[in-house]
């Protein structure tokens, strides 16, 4: 029987969990990709191996459609998945995971196409691949080089798989709305509100003003935090991780405002780096911190570890 | 002996294959050369997962050779000669003494035993592997290791059967090799001689131009893409094609967009159907070995179901707001941060068409501001003014930026704007210029099919090149982001193709910078597009090149009568002249020619036929008169042969010099002769003739 959309997110996870990753739950504020999360922009930085995958819906305001585009979403679901330092067979890792969710490769075809990522909002970058079987994007895999502006010292393998798209394949069907969520459930059931409303709050309903107003309020937390680290006398309790939630907020503000037409041509470059400054920032204080805790961010510690040869 | 390398990377971006290749068989020439390790016969291939160079002829070892090694001078005290024969690990005696040429000196002719080529090999091949040039690399053993395109995954280096033992980031040399992703097994060992057959076991097609035959295999008749299939054969390691249909309502939609998204989007071929449209029908090359069951199939349509569903509500959403409403948005749209709004851009844009319409209307003359002002109040205006369709199309050229089409199929700018413009009622003169407006996007493409497409498109290039110059975004070497060069040989193409007389070096404002660019993209495309001989080509620049029209005409003239017998040596005598005004350094401009102080016979006779030849080329095209000034070669001739120019009588000299100069000035605005190299011959000399 073809999986539910819950039933491949279960299995994917499953079969990473095998594979020494930490199952990680979403990061609960608001972005525009699972590389954005701590989990991912914070964790690939310095020389500790990390291992971790979640599903993380990501929020692109600009893409919203009113739930009348049947491809198209305001919010979509990822599965990220990152592995550093990258394994070797870490394709074929990849490969796997396809298997273990009902897709027979030697029935289909896939191809691994050159696609290079880069975020100038993240200062970060890399190499790599969007996959396509039968001629579906299915996953964007990236070779990260550089994040927040920095040389990574262990290379991760980042795999961001398009929950939707991959569902909607393997179901047989042309809308995202109709994927079975679970047995007698459509994804149109559980999400379509969502994109209604956000889309008319989005591109008709938010206050420029006032989202301005709180752009400038968060940035200005982020910095003035940014600004305390190198003076404080306990930078290994520093809270880097709450300077980053502003960060963030930043950056959703600046895609809602941009969706809401509110950014003139003259503003976005310069907003861009503004919010680019408070990412950098924040990984070079990071950076720092997780010298001198010798654990990256002082939690963690041996969970984190992951061991050389991960149980298959 | 044979060499077998293979590179097993990760799935290399296809267009990337030929540049490494090209590298790997030189440098393994020149490595087996610079090691002296035999004439060899190399073969290199590719498939997006290794990179192969197979030599035959390899030497085992190389030949033993001896060096002669100079010590110290015959008179040196013998410590000295003991010690440098110490270095060489002999006696004394067994030096010789010889002299190097300057002195005598003790030396010693030292025999250097030639290595084995494995060890050579084992130690040169890690380096030439890693400076294999690649656009982008990366590293990913960890910061500051080894950078490659994708990460090494297998490495075979064979000396006939034996392993050239080398490691690469952790991964060592060795005879196993790797097959197709799926198809084939992970590992297997493999020789030199069975390399390809082990391969094709394993589902992987060496050779790229076995893949094509497989790929052309298909009984679907497409649209031939040379490059589409390139980029296919680099993609797959065993292509099979297939051949999938979608539904005909959706040929409503525009084939422009249809075979945008098949073609760049999907790598599909688009197909035609019998009556020459486009048929409801694709061909898609997969990476597997069939599709029995049609799954393959099923999920191509089902993806390009959704692509065209995605055009089709994007068409849908755009027609909500008409071209010429959207200009106004265009003032969000950046063109260049130090260059401002698209907005200004097409304001910008409207008046260069204004200006370069007015050129037209009145050429040859210059255009004042008051001229350009009351021009535009006549334009102000109805299509009834056949001026207007130029001006309308740059009005909404750039409008099409900010459809939801445009932003999902950026390549089809231009394109887009020129179908809504058609579908939104707008004149078919104003839809057909906006479509052709980025034409030619190549040397290859035609230009703009109207003459308002042309205008529209010279606007275009002409403020992008102004406007990138002024700011200093001038390309260098190989960097050009804007595709300056691009756009300069657009308007060169334009101006002469479309037969445009607008006088392109006022048209760029007095840059010297932008004038010498341009310059440049005016000679390459007369040599290497036009194929005239580059003298040719200088001359008749010199002679001036606003109008390139007119370089067309002249150029044409000069190939055309320069064969007839008086044209070189006339062009040696005008470069003769020229010297010889050069040396006196003579200017000579305000001289009135005195005819009372020529002197009778060769001196008058040149006169007086200069004369009658100064009257006839007004009547005459560029080949007769080029023809005609070639009618002057014996008169000339025979000038310089009797007649004196440094004449003794200051007078009659600066008369004498007067007469050349003003036939040098009456008979350079054709082409400068000085630049003729004579002798050259406008025709290819056959192979093995020298002149």
């Amino acid at each position: 029987m073809t999986p539910s959309f819950q039933e491949i997110v279960l299995r994917l996870k499953k079969y990473w969990s095998d594979r020494g990753c930490i199952i990680q739950e979403p990061f609960d504020i608001e972005v525009g990709a699972g590389t954005m999360c701590p989990e991912t922009f914070l964790r690939v930085l310095g020389p500790k191996p990390y291992r971790t995958a979640y599903v993380q819906p990501s929020r692109r305001p600009a893409d919203g459609r009113y739930g009348d585009n049947p491809n198209r979403l305001y919010k979509h679901m990822q599965l990220q998945v990152i592995l550093k330092p990258t394994p070797a067979d870490v394709i074929e890792q990849y490969m796997g995971s396809l298997e273990a969710i009902g897709i027979d490769l030697r029935k289909h075809d896939i191809k691994l196409e050159e696609d290079n990522w880069e975020s100038p909002t993240l200062g970060a970058w890399g190499v790599g691949w969007q996959v396509m079987l039968d001629g579906l994007e299915i996953t964007q895999f990236t070779y990260f080089q550089q994040c927040g502006g920095i040389d990574l010292e262990l290379v991760p393998a980042e795999i961001t798989y398009g929950l939707e798209r991959l569902t909607a394949f393997l179901q047989g069907v042309d809308s995202v709305y109709d994927i079975t969520w679970t047995e007698g459930v459509k994804y149109r059931d559980v999400r379509y509100t969502d994109e209604l409303q956000y889309s008319v709050y989005n591109f008709e309903v938010a206050n420029v003003p006032v989202l301005w107003k709180l752009f400038d309020i968060h940035e200005s937390e982020a910095r003035r935090m940014i600004d305390l680290y190198p003076q404080s006398t306990e930078k290994a309790r520093f809270p880097l991780l709450a300077a980053y939630d502003h960060v963030l907020k930043c950056s959703n503000l600046f895609n809602t405002l941009d969706a809401r037409g509110a950014i003139s041509v003259t503003e976005r470059v310069g907003v861009i780096g503004r919010v680019r400054k408070l990412a950098v920032g924040v990984a070079e204080a990071w950076l720092d911190q997780s010298n001198i805790t010798g654990t990256q961010g002082g939690a963690g510690g041996s969970a984190c570890l992951i061991s050389e040869e991960p149980a298959q | 002996m044979n060499l077998l390398l293979e590179i097993g990377a990760e799935e290399i971006p296809d267009w990337m294959l030929a540049g490494a290749l090209e590298y790997l068989g030189n440098a393994t020439r020149d490595l087996l050369k610079q090691h002296q390790l035999g004439q060899s016969s190399i073969q290199t291939d590719a498939t997006a997962r290794r990179l192969v160079v197979r030599a035959e002829g390899i030497l085992a070892r190389q030949q033993d050779s001896e060096e002669r090694v100079w010590g110290p001078a015959k008179s040196a005290p013998p410590a000295a000669v003991v010690g440098f024969a110490k270095k060489q690990g002999v006696e004394a005696d067994q030096l010789e003494v010889l002299s190097d040429g300057k002195a005598e000196k003790y030396s010693y002719l030292r025999k250097v035993p030639g290595r084995d080529s494995s060890a050579i090999l084992a130690e040169a091949l890690p380096q030439l592997i890693l400076k294999t040039p690649f656009p982008k690399t990366m590293y990913w053993t960890g910061k500051g290791g080894i950078r490659f395109i994708r990460p090494i995954r297998w490495i075979v280096a064979l000396l006939d059967d034996e392993v050239i033992p080398f490691e690469i980031a952790g991964v060592a040399s060795g005879n196993e090799s790797s097959g197709h992703r799926k198809l084939g097994k992970a590992r297997f060992p493999v020789t030199y001689e069975n390399f390809a057959d082990k391969l094709r076991d394993n589902y992987v097609l060496l050779s790229a131009t076995e893949r094509r035959k497989r790929i052309r295999a298909v009984s679907t008749k497409y649209r031939c893409d040379n490059s589409l299939l390139d980029t296919l054969v680099n993609l797959t390691e065993w292509p099979t094609p297939i051949t999938g249909s979608f539904d005909p309502e959706y040929l409503t939609l525009p084939k422009e967009v249809l075979i945008t998204v098949m073609r760049v989007h999907q790598k599909y071929f688009s197909v035609d159907g019998p009556d020459g449209n486009l048929a409801p029908t694709f061909v898609a090359v997969t990476n597997t070995d069939g599709d029995p069951d049609g799954l393959i199939r099923h999920g191509n349509e089902r993806v390009l179901r959704a692509r065209f569903n995605d055009a089709r509500f994007f068409w849908d959403a755009d027609q909500k707001k008409k071209l010429s409403e959207r200009v106004k948005d265009l003032a969000n749209v950046t063109f260049q941060a130090k260059l401002g709004t698209y907005l200004q851009k097409t304001e910008r844009m409207e008046e260069l068409v204004l200006t370069l319409l007015e050129h037209l209307a009145h050429p040859g003359q210059p255009i004042t501001e008051k001229e350009l002002n009351a021009a535009k109040g006549r334009y102000a205006f109805g299509p009834d003014d056949p001026a207007f369709y130029a001006i309308r199309a740059a009005r909404l050229s750039k409008a099409d930026l900010t459809t939801e089409l445009v932003k999902e199929f950026t390549e089809l700018q231009g394109v887009v704007g020129g179908l809504y413009a058609r579908a939104q009622g707008e004149p078919e003169e104003v839809a057909a210029a906006i479509y052709d407006h980025y034409k030619p996007v190549s040397m290859e493409d035609s230009i703009p099919g109207t003459q308002s497409g042309s205008l529209v498109s010279l606007a275009d290039k002409l403020d992008t090149l102004r406007g990138c110059f002024k700011v200093g975004l001038i390309p260098t070497g190989s960097k050009d982001p804007f595709a300056l060069r691009r756009s300069a040989q657009g308007i060169v193409k334009i101006l002469v193709e479309g037969k445009l007389r607008l006088p392109i070096q006022s048209l760029l404002l007095g840059d010297s910078q932008l004038e010498e660019f341009v310059a440049d993209r005016v000679r390459y495309y007369f040599r290497e597009v036009r194929g005239f001989a580059y003298d040719e080509v200088n001359a008749v620049i010199a002679s001036g090149w606003d109008d390139l029209v007119s370089v067309n005409e002249r150029l044409e003239a000069v190939r055309d009568v320069r064969p007839s017998a008086d044209f070189e040596p006339l062009a040696a005598s005008f470069k003769r002249i020229g010297n010889i005004l050069k040396q006196a350094q003579f200017e000579g401009l305000a001289d009135a020619l005195k005819p009372e102080l020529l002197e009778a016979g060769p001196e008058a006779e040149l006169y007086r036929e200069f004369e009658r030849v100064r009257g006839e080329l007004a009547a005459l095209d560029y080949p007769g008169a080029l023809t005609a000034i070639a009618s002057l070669r014996p008169k000339v001739d025979l000038f310089f042969d009797k007649v004196l120019v440094n004449a003794p009588d200051p007078a009659v000299r600066r008369n004498r010099l007067t007469l050349l100069h003003r036939m040098l000035a009456e008979f350079s605005t054709i082409a400068d002769f000085s630049e003729i190299v004579v002798g050259s011959g406008t025709q290819p000399s056959a192979p093995g003739t020298t002149n």
